[in-house]
Order: structure tokens, then sequence, then C-alpha cells
């Protein structure tokens, strides 16, 4: 993905009306926040996700890109600001509330339990189920054809559904995770950062199943700190860093080496250029963080040093 | 692009072709299985008695009574959890039977219901304390194995003033009671402990449980990684909890058995044996980490376990070897295990 082969303009020109139009916001957050005990992860996040449509947020570690998605996944509760779900204010109890609203979260580790088979790892918490009282059991049959069909759907033919999902590539776990949420009616579905243990091509593999769910009518909420891979497919870009929201922007409004640049960091460059001279660091490093800053100062018009 | 998509479409030429054989290895009691097939034949060979119909349905009822407690402990390792309290709890409950029945002079049957609620109790609080504190359960349930030794000693001679329950023989509901729990069954001309049969039933009803219905798919998944089982929406404190209380009902079964095959149970029995249960357990195929294993495979480690128990007496060599004759099957069951789960991990991206 090499970032002068992407054009602004070009994607701008190709982006789709959404799907269906909602007078309000499938999801909406205001000013949300979140301390744990005296530390403050999270202040002042307001984003927006609509139907047929991705919002990016990207931060480097520890920017509170986790703290946001566990927040609207249900795994924690925001102590302050607001939570939209369809126009009503929601605050979810437990990831099942979440799921239960249409929110359906794709994680890094990806939740998936490595040792059982792909199928009861397709279902898990959401079994299909036949008979009745004590003497329900499991669909077995329907649940495999299910999950080979929709597998299938996704673009990997699997020969066995038994084997357990610890055996299959990075990007095909991701697959699966991604067919689930899809499966199960998300109208949410939360990724987070799913390209961050890929290489090129599973990345790139992992991303058209991005455009997928998003053709499909979904909100997407697309968690990465790779601008190169969340600028070609989002709509809205939400960038956080130290727990704060530096920037929410359209596409229209934002360019790539912007975004590059804003993620970087051009201030924090110089100074650590600064630092590293004076420790007596070696040439060759102080060399390539003061190119690094020509380019992003290139890029945005500002001087940092 | 369309290269990826080529190249994932057919994953098939990468992972060979898995015959049946190769298919049934990847069972989890298979390893188990071998090892008790090769010690029937070896006992069969050196003792003439060991194959005899009378001698085989001791062995079989020596196997169910660790057997029906190894059907809750094998689910409870499958969850991911321990308990080292199940040896004890099995005395508190035929005690809490025994004494509450002769004390307030009831029909033992109420001793029997209120046994009941005290196992499917003590489960409860193994699991919540365990969910509550999240410390390890090796922990929490070592307390409790302590707790209730305690409490069988002291309040055996509180309330019966010695270091047994008083014989319960001659009150009300005794013979209906027995029936149920310590009778047996002629086949053959041979009578079989009809304990073996709730075994078996436990044994399938378990196997029914974790393979057939959704709980199962959750008792995999609590054992396997409990995260990513709560971040789908599995309920991980009910299900654990739950495992506890089923280990409780097994105990509360073999606790009636031991009261009803005598009319008293020693208040001091029970220690040691919930490792018995572990490691019946473990020799069939339960990880010790959770996440993997089968309630057949306890059943049959519960038969290994009953086979070498009562084929070292049959064979008449001195019964001290089977501690040793024990520890080289858990050893080497173990080991077939951390194999197992190996090739499961391994990834193949």
């Amino acid at each position: 993905m090499n970032a002068k082969q992407i054009d602004q303009q070009q994607l701008l020109r190709d982006e789709k009306d959404p799907l269906t139009h909602t007078p309000v916001h499938l999801l909406s957050l205001e000013n949300v926040g979140k301390h744990y005990g005296n530390i403050v992860a999270l202040t002042d996040v307001t984003m927006a996700v609509d139907n047929g449509r991705v919002t990016c947020v990207l931060g480097d570690n520890g920017a509170g890109k986790s703290t946001l998605i566990k927040i609207i996944a249900g795994l924690h509760q925001h102590d302050e600001g607001v939570l939209h779900v369809m126009g009503a204010e929601r605050k979810f109890g437990s990831p099942r509330d979440a799921l239960d609203a249409g929110i359906a979260t794709v994680y890094q580790d990806l939740a998936v339990v490595p040792l059982m088979p792909i199928w009861r790892n397709f279902f898990l918490g959401s079994e299909l189920t036949t008979g009745v009282g004590p003497f329900k059991s499991m669909d077995v049959q329907k649940m495999k054809d299910i999950t080979k069909k929709e597998l299938a759907d996704m673009g990997i033919d699997l020969r066995d559904v038994e084997q357990p999902i610890g055996q299959l590539s990075g990007g095909e776990r991701q697959c699966v995770a991604i067919a689930r949420a899809v499966y199960f009616g998300a109208k949410v579905l939360i990724l987070d950062e799913p390209t961050a243990a890929l290489g090129v091509k599973q990345s790139g593999v992992v991303l058209r199943y991005i455009l997928q769910a998003r053709d499909r009518g979904l909100g997407v909420i697309f968690i990465t700190h790779n601008p190169h891979h969340a600028f070609p497919v989002g709509d809205r870009f939400l960038l956080l860093k130290r727990g704060k929201s530096i920037g929410y922007y359209d596409k229209k409004d934002i360019t790539l080496d912007e975004l590059t640049a804003q993620m970087a960091g051009g201030a924090e460059l110089a100074e650590l250029a600064h630092e590293l001279e004076q420790l007596g660091g070696h040439g060759d490093v102080v060399k390539e963080v003061q190119g690094e800053m020509a380019g992003v100062e290139h890029s945005t018009g500002k001087a940092y040093t | 692009m369309t290269q990826v998509a080529v190249q994932l479409k057919a994953p098939d030429e990468r992972v060979a072709k898995r015959n049946p054989l190769q298919q049934l290895l990847g069972r989890p009691e298979v390893g188990a299985l071998v090892g008790a097939i090769v010690l029937f034949i070896f006992f069969a060979s050196v003792s003439q008695t060991f194959i005899q119909p009378a001698s085989f349905a001791t062995v079989l009822y020596g196997s169910s009574t660790i057997g029906i407690m190894a059907v809750g402990v094998s689910l409870l390792m499958i969850g991911g959890e321990f308990d080292l309290s199940t040896g004890v709890a099995v005395i508190s409950s035929a005690l809490t039977a025994s004494m509450f029945s002769w004390y307030f002079s009831t029909n033992v049957w109420v001793g029997v219901l209120l046994a009941l609620a005290v196992s499917l109790t003590i489960g409860f609080i193994n699991g919540w304390i365990l969910m509550k504190t999240k410390l390890p359960s090796f922990i929490v349930t070592l307390a409790t194995f302590l707790m209730l030794t305690g409490l069988n000693l002291g309040l055996t001679r509180m309330i019966g003033g010695g270091v047994s329950s008083p014989s319960i023989s001659t009150m009300d509901g005794y013979t209906s009671a027995q029936a149920v729990f310590s009778s047996s069954v002629n086949i053959g001309g041979v009578d079989v402990k009809n304990t073996v049969f709730i075994w078996i039933v436990l044994v399938a009803a378990a196997s029914w449980v974790l393979l057939r219905t959704k709980v199962g798919n959750w008792i995999f998944a609590v054992g396997g990684d409990a995260n990513a089982a709560r971040a789908v929406g599995v309920p991980v404190k009910a299900t654990k909890i739950g495992l506890f209380m089923a280990v409780g009902f097994c105990g509360w079964i073999l606790g009636m058995h031991n009261l009803f095959a005598f009319d008293a149970v020693q208040s001091g029995e029970g220690v040691g044996n919930e490792f018995l249960y572990i490691i019946a357990a473990v020799i069939g195929g339960c990880l010790l980490t959770g996440g993997y294993g089968s309630a057949v495979g306890g059943a049959i480690g519960a038969f290994i376990f009953g086979m070498a128990n009562k084929g070292i007496v049959y064979a008449q060599w001195n019964p001290d070897w089977f501690k040793f004759f024990l520890g080289l099957m858990l050893l080497l069951a173990t080991i077939v295990n951390l194999i197992v789960k190996r090739r499961a991990d391994s990834s193949k991206g």
C-alpha cells in the first residue's frame, strides 16, 4: 500500500451514499470519559457511526483506543458523557447487553477459544437449539453447515469445521470472527486492530472484508494505529492521544499525509531528536528522526524546531 | 488481491487428509483407552481370577465408586477449575444425612434430601467464592477441604459423641434408601452393584450435555478461554458455579452410597480421595489447564484405577506397588495430554 497511489479525489468520487438513511446516528458518543480510580483513561470523546460507513479510530499505544471500544462493547461503563444507540441513551452492563443492541466486537485476540472446533467457536454464546425443555440440544448439523457456508461466502473454503480454530492462520481466524459478527445480525461492527498482527497480503484481505461489511449496511468502527490502512476504507476519522480526542474529521476534510502527520506528532519527533542529540545518540538515528520531521513539516506546512 | 483469494480458497492442499485412524487419535480419551486395553490384557494374562465374571463385577464396582465422582470432576476440569474438597465433601454429605435423621428421628429420606441441599450448597459456595475473589480454585477449595475435614470430625463428636455416625439401619426409610443407593442386580448369576449403572447413566448424561447442548459448549469455552467466552456473551460465572454444583451432586450420590452400603460413616474418611478423582480425569485426557477432555475419558480413567487397584490383588502381588502403578499411569497420561495440546495450539498460519 504505497501512500502515493491513494488518490483522495478518486476515493471520494467512489464514495457511495449510505444504504439506508436514518434520521439519527446508529451509534453516537458525546463527551464520553472513563477513569480507573485516579487514572484518567479517556476524556471528552465525541464520535458517530452510521449505516454503511466506516469510522476509524486512530491512535498510538496507550491512546485510549482499547478503553473506547471496551465502553462501546459493554466490557466497561463510561463515567462521563452519553452513549446513544439509535438515538436512545444507553449504558451497557455487560457484553451481552451490547450484543443484544446489535453491537458486535472482533477483538484483537479475536475472542475465540483455540482448542474448540471452528463451528463451536462460530456459534459460541448464540448456539442454535432444537427440542424442548430439559432435552433441548444443539442443532449440530445445521450449525456446521451454516459455519461452512458463511465462511465460504467470506472466501474461506474449509475442509473440516471440526478442526480446532487454533490451527487456522491469523487472517483466517479474523475472517471467522468477522463472519460470525455479520451472521448474527450485527448493526455495528467493532474491529480492534484487525491488521496489527498480519502481513501485507492478509491485511489487504481483511480490509476488503471491512468494505464488504460496510456494503452490507453495517456501521463499522475500525481501530488501528496505521493511517495507511485506515485512510482507504474510512469515512470518518477520530484521532486519539493520551486519552483525548485530538481531531475528528470527515474524509473530505483531511488527506492521508495530514492524517499521518497528526498521528506521528511532529512536535514530539522534534523533542525526540533533541533528546537523542543530548544523550549523544547515534548520528544515524538522529538523522533519521530529523528526516522524518522534515517529511512531516513538508506535508503540514508547519515548522517544529 | 485475487491471488490471496485463490490461496485462501484452497487450504486443502496445505492440510493433509486425515484417515479415520488419525481422526480417532485426535480424541481426548484415546490415550486412556489404549492404556486401559493394555492394562486389561496384562492382568488377564497374569491372573486367571481377573477375567472371571464375579471378579470383573468387583473391578467395575471399585471403578464406579471413583467414576461417579470423576464425572463431575472431569466436567469441572474441562471448565478450567479444580476441586480439592471433593473427597471430604462426600463424607460431609453422608454424615449430614445420617446425623440429621438420627438426631431428629426423622425418616431417612429427609436426611438424604437435606444432604443433597448441603452438597449443592458446598459446590455453590466453592464456585461463588472463586468467582467473587478470582483466587485460584486450588486455594479456595483447599480451604474448603480443610474446613470440611474439621467440621466432619467436630460436628460428629459434638452430636453423636464419637468418630463414627450412629447406626441408622433400624430407621424409617432405610430399606428403600438402601435399595436406591446400594443394592445389587443379578446379571447371569453375577451380582453387579447398582452404582455401576448409576455411573454409566451419569457418564452418558454428562457426555450428552458436554457434546450436544449449549451448556456443554459453554463448559469448553470457559475452560479454554474465559475472557473470550465472556466477550461473546457466555455466562462464565453461572457456568463455573454450576459445574461446582454438579460436582456436589456427584458427591451426594457417592456419599449416600457410602452411607447405605453400611449403616454408618467414619467422620475422618475421604481425605486423599479428591486426588483419585482428579487422577482419573487426568488419565482420561482432561487437561489440567481446562478446555479439553471428555466425560468418557474420566470414566476410562476410573476404570484403569479400578483395574489396577483390584488387579494387583487378583495377581496376588503386594498391594504396596499399587501407588507406584498409579503414579506411572498419571505421568504417561499427562505426557500424552501435553502432546495433544501442543498439536492443537500450533498455528498453521
